[in-house]
């Protein structure tokens, strides 16, 4: 017995180790999980890009659950994000709000102007004052917020098609079971 | 030569100086005491863009940001638990460099302890256990060899 116990110890180890590898590779270590979810969004009120004399707000956008959109110009991977947004837009059942993220709203209409502008509602935060409180630091990310204003679910990192046949729709879905 | 190597020192010292004023932005602070506070307290989060860095240290626009907002909130007379507080509700306890000790960081906090106490159990067995083995037949040679092949 006590020849094997080397042995058993080894074992252990390399089980530790072996699930400490299998942990880390399978998920977003930089995706720090929101405090947010399930709790009401925090309240805003922003300019929307293309009529900044308008704004949208919190209160303004309840009653139907939305997707928030946090992009910018400078975001490199909002490039790969982009075009899913484009595809999928019309087929989530919620309504697309774009958060244009500390950018220069030129860039961002540039931006927009060659990519194509999925957003039904499209507000710019260029001093990112309100993404702080809703916890963003990076671009993208995308909130669920259902029609009572609460955030539901968080993804950081570009949307793909496997995020959301996997975790945007089953999402939008229990949000559309809720509400009937 | 010497005077060569003074001057390269120089120019390592002043490229140094210029990536330190680009990294941080100055504040307007209004005494030393509170540009004190404010560095420790940076010192202390994380900044959850690059996570191995502290605010402080970190370029990262997030992380300006942030000080920038930990700056304006200083202003306004928050004490330091409620800018934490601030903090890790919008980005969670990620952001703490000093967890709070609370059930989901128990094994974070103790983990070591026990690993230390599971190693003091079998030292103290191993220990009891060769003492006993030897003691009783010291004389025999037949003992002191498989008490050899024991020997891990």
């Amino acid at each position: 017995m006590s020849r094997l116990l080397p042995f058993i110890a080894f074992l252990l180890l390399a089980g530790l180790l072996g699930f400490g590898i299998w942990w880390n590779t399978g998920h977003d270590q930089t995706a720090i999980p929101s405090p947010l979810i399930n709790k009401p969004a925090p309240d805003f009120k922003l300019p929307l890009l293309y009529e900044p004399t308008q704004t949208a707000s919190r209160a303004s956008l309840l009653g139907k659950p939305y997707l928030l959109n946090v992009f910018a110009s400078w975001c490199v991977e909002c490039v790969v994000e982009h075009p899913v947004l484009q595809a999928e837009a019309s087929t989530l059942g919620v309504t697309l709000v774009g958060y244009n993220y500390k950018d220069a709203p030129d860039d961002a209409k540039a931006w927009l102007a060659a990519r194509g502008n999925p957003y039904a509602v499209l507000m710019a935060d260029t001093s990112g004052q309100t993404a702080i409180d809703f916890g963003v630091y990076a671009a993208p990310e995308s909130f669920l917020v259902d029609a009572h204003g609460v955030i539901r679910y968080k993804h950081i990192g570009p949307i793909t098609m496997d995020v959301v046949n996997t975790e945007l729709k089953p999402a939008i879905a229990a949000l559309q079971q809720e509400s009937r | 030569m010497r005077r060569l190597l003074c001057v390269l020192l120089l120019m390592l010292v002043l490229c140094a100086s210029t990536a330190m004023a680009q990294a941080i932005e100055p504040l307007p602070f209004k005494d030393h005491t509170e540009e004190v506070r404010f560095q420790h307290l940076t010192a202390e989060l994380r900044c959850p863009m690059c996570q191995n860095e502290t605010l402080a240290d970190s370029n990262a626009p997030i992380a300006r940001d942030l000080r920038n907002q930990i700056f304006q909130l200083m202003q306004h007379g928050q004490t330091d638990a409620q800018i934490k507080q601030y903090l890790v509700d919008r980005y969670s306890e990620f952001v703490l460099y000093d967890p709070p000790v609370q059930r989901n960081t128990w094994l974070l906090w103790f983990g070591p302890l026990l690993i230390l106490l599971v190693g003091v159990g079998v030292v103290t067995a191993t220990i009891r256990k060769r003492s006993r083995a030897v003691l009783p037949h010291v004389s025999t040679g037949e003992q002191t060899a498989a008490d050899e092949g024991d020997d891990w």
